[in-house]
């Protein structure tokens, strides 16, 4: 469970988040969609506890994210946008690493590592170095580091880039299995990808949140595709109006 | 405790995955061994010139501690001077290049055990320097007569100048993202500690004797003479506590609003 309430991140006089609230219930997965720049990253990070907001909360589990940080740290899993991988490592040690940072016990090390590789697909380079591997791979390494401690919440900030058309068929379906008992925040930029694992939609154009809603809802009558276009250039409008009355 | 050592864990075994510890060891025991080797010459020469000069006084003051082994320390802590930064000068920025400062502020871990993790794997690194360079010693005690404690309190001195490198460069680190800036801000603060002194000597009354206390060569000299006071360990200690806590604080402020 995720609740975002009144979240806005100021830098200095660029406001890359503007008062946005969502909420992504357990078992769902929600689609975190906007143009480049929205402020999706920005929310996510924030989400992560890995930056403070400048005004407004998120809880995750229940718990604050600026009060009780650890607590949400414990619970969560992020893929952020570029996979956090040390480089001179290899596979099975970076992984071995991540679970024990994430407070994986000493007795359930070697089970939970093997099951991120199993379920990442990457049995077949445990020993190679992260630096030796294409993207596709880094991708996925990124992935199972965020599931490694078996987290009821999952921020994964565009987790099939860089994948080749059968990889991203086995990560969606991965994602899609894994959101029946968790919680799943994920952004992309591909529509069809929405339509096809997630539940709920949030579009944010300018750090605002322009569309929440279940999938279902939004493409009764039209395509995911309009309703991006229109909810966005509908904003611009609306912006360009605000400015012409002021 | 756990997280601590996990950290510093990776840091260590980054260090010797790369050539990085093995070009440091390498640089800082060969230059060191140069130094080893010039001096002792030199020892020896001017000992068969006094010796033909029959002149016993002079040749009573001949004395290895303060001919050899006092240049040898105090010259290596020169060379800490460049070479701990270039330990120090990776252990944040890289974290934020590779995007990897994400998973470890993300992870349930404090910042305090990220700042000593990663202080502790360069500490390893850093005491492994010096504790090699005391084959020198080793040599000297095997082949002529130095002042065992006198020695020994000269090495600790130069592992107390090596720790407070390392403290000041994990602080200066945690500034930036970019290892150059890292690199050359270590070396300037770490010059300016090691010259300081030399305003002392100009200044009189409580600005003098502040500098005199600040400067971090005062306090190595009196271990090279041998003299292990509380004094020189509460410098070097508050050295190393300020700098872990500045880190520390430098670190979380990340996470200010």
């Amino acid at each position: 469970m995720i609740e975002v309430a009144h979240l806005s991140k100021r830098y200095g006089d660029l406001i890359a988040v503007n008062d946005v609230s969502f909420t992504a219930a357990s078992g769902q997965i929600l689609g975190f969609l906007g143009p480049n720049g929205a402020g999706k990253t920005t929310t996510m990070r924030i989400i992560t506890g890995f930056m403070p907001a400048t005004a407004g909360t998120v809880r995750v589990e229940g718990f604050d994210v600026f009060e009780q940080s650890a607590e949400v740290r414990r619970r969560i899993g992020y893929l952020p946008e570029n996979p956090p991988l040390y480089n001179d490592m290899a596979v099975v040690p970076y992984l071995r690493f991540a679970a024990r940072l994430k407070g994986v016990g000493h007795a359930d090390l070697a089970g939970a590592v093997d099951r991120a590789l199993e379920t990442c697909g990457l049995t077949g380079v445990s020993r190679r170095l992260l630096s030796h591997l294409s993207k596709g791979y880094r991708q996925r390494v990124g992935l199972a580091q965020a599931l490694i401690h078996d987290p009821p919440v999952l921020v994964l900030d565009e987790p099939t880039i860089g994948l080749d058309p059968r990889q991203i068929i086995d990560i969606r379906a991965l994602i899609k299995s894994l959101g029946k008992n968790r919680t799943v925040v994920l952004s992309t930029h591909i529509l069809p990808e929405v339509q096809q694992v997630c539940d709920k939609v949030v579009i944010i154009n300018d750090g605002r949140v322009v569309v929440e809603d279940q999938l279902a809802n939004l493409t009764r009558e039209r395509t995911l595709e309009q309703v991006f276009i229109q909810s966005i250039s509908a904003e611009a409008r609306a912006a360009v109006a605000a400015e012409g009355e002021a | 405790m756990r997280n601590v050592l996990t950290i510093a864990g990776r840091e260590v075994r980054s260090y010797f995955a790369s050539p990085v510890a093995y070009v440091l060891l390498a640089v800082f025991l060969a230059l060191g061994g140069y130094f080893f080797y010039a001096l002792l010459t030199a020892f020896s020469q001017s000992l068969q010139i006094y010796a033909m000069m029959r002149n016993p006084d002079l040749l009573q003051r001949f004395n290895l501690n303060e001919m050899v082994i006092r240049p040898l320390l105090q010259n290596m802590s020169v060379l800490l001077i460049f070479l701990v930064p270039a330990i120090t000068m990776r252990m944040f920025p890289e974290e934020k290049r590779a995007g990897t400062y994400e998973l470890l502020l993300t992870s349930p871990v404090r910042v305090s055990e990220i700042v000593l993790g990663k202080f502790l794997g360069g500490l390893v690194l850093v005491l492994l320097m010096v504790a090699l360079s005391g084959f020198f010693g080793v040599l000297l005690s095997i082949y002529g007569n130095p002042e065992a404690p006198m020695m020994l309190a000269g090495y600790l001195g130069l592992a107390l100048m090596a720790i407070a490198f390392l403290a000041i460069g994990t602080l200066i680190s945690s500034f930036t993202d970019n290892v150059v800036i890292a690199y050359v801000g270590t070396l300037f603060a770490l010059l300016l500690l090691y010259t300081i002194g030399w305003l002392g000597e100009t200044l009189s009354g409580v600005a003098g004797a502040l500098v005199k206390y600040a400067s971090i060569t005062d306090h190595f000299q009196e271990l090279l003479k041998g003299v292990v006071d509380t004094r020189e360990l509460v410098y070097f200690g508050t050295l190393l506590i300020v700098s872990l806590f500045l880190t520390q604080r430098s670190v979380e402020s990340v996470r200010w609003r």
